[in-house]
This record gives structure tokens, sequence and C-alpha cells, in this order.
């Protein structure tokens, strides 16, 4: 019975090595929501799950928090099982996308009703949620209401709530998509500084790549409920895995090359309408026929005066232009199409002006299923 | 002006919608003579309502003989009519707590689609479009000593002689539980629909088995809802009339304050006391919806959902 209070299960969950997740996978009839999703979190590690709505990220999430049952694979916590347990068993603490928060109890309650649900002596309860006020800056609002409070301030209590239980899993689905962009910004810092603080394992889901690439340690991209890459921001920012992955990272031009011939190791040459780029291959073997992706920030200014000739370069002219401060966003027409490209100067609309491709920021991958929908796509 | 702004009720509705925020309010408004639509409706309360409530008022208190106070003298001290306030309680205020309790855990269940819901919401719904008469007379047969319910207990052994069902305090019971069901069971569930299940979901993530989720996040926030559809369901059950009749002992355990009324006025033919009957039929209504609302005010009241949705 020892196993089936909840906190004995956050005692001992407290302290736990992984989380491992074991080819988890939910069915809804006949669609397949999340396809074997293999994962272990490390104790203290902050994990995002990113990708477009839809993707099976959510559902991974609510499979982890036990509100929803697997179709398949389990659930190991160390060499513990939890998969086939209710969600108020395993312990985990759930900031939900609308937080949650329970209309009738002041902040004080809401924090604390973790831990009257685990018995915890009254004392000490209120010794922890005064605590945890002090981390989330909320002392002044403890007796409010939750209606009486700004969204920051909700966001706040929700993430105390999950936290003064001690979880030794904090899942937080979507926590800042409810929050303008100022507040959003804060609080993603506010999160980043909790998580130091308390040092917790954390399952983010978002779909935005900023929020993912600023706050975990390593993402997880999922796309139509497949995981995509697995890796470190550094990683998947500058190497992503695939197409999928390249566009979630900003990766704002996706071109077709009809054709493309391998140099020395990864560097290789594609070609179309006559123009010949050198780029970098990702993924496997490359085909006959690859897409090319790059970001607006890698495509740098020439200077067709001084350098006539131009290696990896594009000539092109200006179509559009967005100014966003601290440069220009440029959409210039190619032989190749049209790209975007961030540039820390002015441009006007009509102007002609040659674009620099670095070498190792085209990257290229062989064309297959993603490239087609690419090129569909556009 | 779209054509439909053309008709009075066009511009009510404008009104209802954006374009009254237009006038502002730096100008003294013109007569809205859409106010004017208001005139039936008011007609309506006053002509069908008022007037016969203050009839009846006035009424109470002029009988034939004796001074203003004659009726209600005679009605608290012969125990034959102020017992019917009691009488009346001890159905309406067992069958109301009863049909609230059965609600509640059907509608939890129902909040969540399920095959065969539709089907099940029709079936307990139906008793509201049958009628007090019609469910008393159906009752009257399933419920009698020869009737299809005796039948089966008694087939099956369970009793040896038939259950008195009819005829007594148990048979209104039944009616009023039958009628007033789906009532309650309707009012409930649109309350209980308005809870933001994540609400459940994060009591569940913090520990909350289901029955403290019950206890501590949807009780409190189901209270008004309860508080508002016992007054409803309680006023039905408490002017209880034809099934007290017709299923019930009219002459002793179900004689409720209605019936008295009824025998005032129409077998004595003494309007006067009927009114005060009447009359003190609604003071006792009054007086638990009361009690009921002073209650509620002590819980919680506002959105039922976790923040901004």
């Amino acid at each position: 019975m020892a196993r089936h209070d909840p906190s004995k299960a956050a005692a001992s969950g407290g302290n736990f090595e992984a989380l491992h997740l074991d080819r988890i996978t939910r069915r809804f009839h006949n669609m397949v929501a999340l396809n074997e999703l293999s994962l272990t979190v490390r104790r203290g590690e902050f994990i995002a799950l990113l990708g477009p709505s839809g993707c099976g990220k959510s559902t991974a999430l609510n499979c982890l928090a036990g509100l929803m049952p697997l179709s398949g694979g389990r659930i190991m916590l160390d060499d513990r099982r939890i998969d086939t347990l209710p969600p108020e068993r395993r312990g985990f603490g759930m900031v939900f996308q609308n937080y949650a928060l329970f209309p009738h109890m002041s902040v004080r309650k809401n924090i604390g009703f973790g831990l009257m649900m685990r018995n915890v002596p009254e004392k000490e309860a209120a010794r922890r949620v005064n605590e945890t006020l002090d981390l989330v800056q909320l002392q002044a609002h403890a007796d409010k209401l939750p209606g009486q409070l700004s969204g920051g301030q909700q966001q706040r209590v929700a993430i105390a709530r999950a936290i003064v239980v001690n979880p030794p899993l904090i899942l937080m689905d979507e926590p800042l998509s409810n929050l303008d962009a100022k507040l959003r910004l804060e609080m993603r810092h506010e999160i980043r500084r909790i998580h130091h603080e308390v040092q917790r394992s954390t399952i983010y889901v978002t779909h935005d790549q900023d929020e993912a690439l600023s706050l975990a340690d390593r993402i997880v991209v999922m796309q139509d409920g497949v995981v995509q890459q697995i890796g470190t921001p550094e990683q998947l920012y500058n190497a992503p895995a695939n197409l999928n992955v390249a566009r979630f990272m900003g990766y704002r031009n996706v071109i077709a090359f009809d054709a493309c011939s391998p140099l020395d190791g990864r560097r290789m040459q594609v070609h179309r309408n006559g123009v010949t780029l050198n780029a970098t291959l990702q993924g496997d073997v490359a085909g006959h026929r690859c897409t090319v992706a790059i970001r607006p920030d890698d495509l740098r200014i020439g200077d067709p005066e001084n350098d006539p000739e131009g290696a990896n370069s594009l000539d092109g002219r200006v179509i559009e232009v967005e100014y966003c401060g601290r440069d220009w966003l440029v959409d210039v027409d190619t032989a190749i199409g049209v790209l975007h490209a961030r540039i820390p100067q002015a441009a006007t609309p009509g102007q002609r002006i040659r674009l620099v491709l670095p070498a190792d920021r085209v990257l290229a991958y062989p064309q297959g299923r993603d490239a087609a929908m690419a090129v569909a796509a556009e | 002006m779209t054509s439909s702004n053309q008709t009075a009720w066009g511009h009510a509705w404008g009104r209802l919608t954006g374009s009254a925020r237009r006038g502002g309010d730096d100008a003294p408004a013109p007569f809205d003579r859409t106010l004017l639509l208001l005139v039936p409706g008011i007609l309506m309360v006053v002509l069908l309502f008022v007037y016969p409530f203050a009839y009846g008022l006035v009424l109470s208190f002029t009988p034939a003989e004796g001074g203003p106070f004659k009726n209600y003298v005679e009605f608290f001290s012969q125990s034959r009519l102020w017992g019917t306030i009691f009488t009346t309680l001890w159905l309406a205020l067992p069958s109301t707590i009863l049909n609230i309790a059965l609600a509640v855990p059907i509608a939890f269940k129902m909040r969540v689609p399920f095959a065969g819901q539709r089907l099940l919401t029709t079936a307990l719904v139906v008793p509201i479009t049958l009628g007090t008469v019609l469910v008393a007379e159906g009752l009257l047969t399933y419920l009698g000593p020869q009737g299809w319910f005796n039948r089966i207990l008694m087939a099956g052994h369970l009793i040896a002689q038939p259950l008195q069902l009819t005829h007594n305090y148990w048979g209104v019971m039944l009616s009023l539980i039958i009628t007033g069901f789906p009532f309650a069971f309707l009012l409930i569930l649109s309350h209980v629909t308005g809870i933001d299940p994540s609400l459940g979901n994060a009591a569940a993530s913090l520990g909350a088995r289901p029955f403290a989720q019950f206890r501590h996040i949807y009780l409190p926030l189901l209270a008004p809802g309860l508080a508002m559809t016992f007054c409803l369901v309680f006023v039905q059950a408490f002017s209880v009339f034809p099934s007290a009749v017709l299923l019930g002992a009219p002459a002793g355990p179900t004689r409720v304050i209605s019936i008295a009324a009824y025998e005032a006025a129409f077998e004595s033919y003494d309007y006067s006391m009927a009114s005060a009957i009447a009359m003190v039929m609604g003071a006792v209504q009054l007086i638990i919806i009361v009690a009921v609302l002073v209650a509620r005010g002590r819980f919680y009241r506002g959105p039922a959902s976790g923040g901004k949705a």
C-alpha cells in the first residue's frame, strides 16, 4: 500500500536518476497521435518537446502525466514502472496551458493544495508555501483569488503550485502561450531562473522555437506524432536532421535543386537553373536531387564591385523590405527563386544586391518525401 | 441600415449588440422607444401574476365573517390545516434532496461523451414531457398490488406479499422523484459542464484522488448551481397536487397544503380561506428559498474555469 501513497511516491521519486520513455505510443481510433517516442530524461534536465500543433507533443505530456492512457510502450522512473499509475499516484507537477488554478481558492490555498493532499502537517505546509511564494515573488498577492491576478501572476501561481510538492518531474504544457509578447519573454526568463533554483527535471511543451532554444538543455522536435530529432539547442539550430526540423528552426529558404554532385567529405555542389552552389550535406547518402535549406540570418551581402566573380553568391533584385529594428528582412528575387535574407543595412525595393551564401550554412538534404513536400508547399 | 433595422425588433437587436455603445455618455439619451417593447411583457406579468396575487392577498384578509386575521388564526390553530405544511415539507424536502443526490453523479458521468450518451440523456429527460397526471396514472398501475413492479419482485421470491406503494406516502414520493429528476438532472448537467475539466486534472496531478477532487474542487464550484437547482425543484415539489391525490392518501399521510387549499376553495367554497392557505404556502416556499440563497451566498461565486482559456 505504501507505494500508493502520493507522498511516498513523491519522496522516492524526488531523487530519481533517469526517467525512461520506452516507445510510448498513443492511438485515437485509427489515428496515431504519438508513435514510439523513446527518450531518457536525466535528473535536473530541461527537455522541450517542440512541434507544430497536432504533432503529438501535448499527447506525450498528457500520457506522462497519466491523464491519457498509453496505447503502447512503457514509462519507467528508474526501475519503477509508472505508466499504469493514475495521475494522483505519479507525483508529477503539472503546469497547464490555461493554468487550471482553482478559482475558489486563494493563491496560498492553491499552492498548498498538493501539500494538503499529501497530508503534510499544517505548520510545515505553511512554511513551504511561504518559501514558494518567495520563489515566485507573489507574497503580496497570497490572499487574492486567481481571478484577481494578471496573466503573468496566474502563471507564477501555476508554477508555484506544481513545484511546492517537490515533484521529481515538472510537466509544462505551453505555459506561455496565453501571455503577450513582452510578458512571455519575462516569464521565459523566470522559468529558467526557477528551474536553476529548484533543479527539477522539466518537460516543457511548446510550439515556439525561441522558447525551446532558450530554455531547454535538450529539444525533441516532433511532427505528425513522430520524433524528428533529439539534440541540444545548438545541434538542432546548426544542423537540423531533416527539412521538417530545419523549417521549424527558422530555415525559411527551402529550395529544390535538380542535381547535386559530391565534392569531398560532406561538401557537395548543387545545381539549378544554371546556378551552382557549394553546400554541406546533411543526413545520409546524397541522391541525384536534393533540397537546400538556408536561414535568412546566414545570408550576407556581397560587394559586386570588389568581388566580380562572387564565390557562392547570387545576384538578385530586392522586392520586399521589412524593417525589424536591428536589421532588415528583405525578399530577393534570384535565379533560383525568392530568397529571404536578414541584412544589417537598409535596402529599397527594386535595388539590385548580391547575396553571399556561406557553403557551411547551405544545408543540402537528399531528395525524399520531405523534399517533395517542400516543393509542393512553395 | 439593413432592412431588419426598420422593424422594432431590429432596433432592439441593434441596442443589444454593439450599436447601443455608439451613444456615449456625453448627452442625455432621448426617450428610447424600443423600451416600449417591454410593455406587453410587463402587462402579462401584471395581469397574470401581480393582480391575482394582490387580489388573493386582499381576499385572504377579508373573510366572510370575523376580523381580518380570522383565516390565519384558524389555519394556525387547527392541526389538520397547519399540519399540511409539515406533510408537504416531509414530501418535498426529501424528494428534492434525493433528486439532487441522484442527478449529481449521473451528470458527472454524462459530461464526457460516450457511446449511447444521447439515448441515455433522452431516456432520463422524457418524464419531464409526460406531465404529472400521466406519470401518476402510470405509476398507479405499475406500482399497484397487481402491477409489474410487485409481480417481478414476487416472481423473484424477493417478497411474499405485494409491497404497498400506492395510496400512501411512497407513491407520492416516487412520483415526485420521477417528475423532479429530469429537471434536477438538466439543471445540474449545465452547471457541471461549465466547470473546466482541467481543474480536475490539475487536482489529480497534485495527488487528489477522485473523491478528493470532487470534495475540494467540483463541489465548491458546483454549490451555487446546486442551490439554484434545489430552489427550483423544491418549489415544484412543494406545490404537488395531482399525484398526492391520485397516488397518495389525500385524507391522511399525503394531505398536502395544496389539497387543503383545494378543499377550502371548491368544497367549502371559502375563497378567502383558500387564499390564506395559498399565501401561507407561498410564504413557506419563500422562507426555504431565502434560507438556501443565504447559504449560497457564503460559497464562492465566480467563473468555474482555471484562468485564461
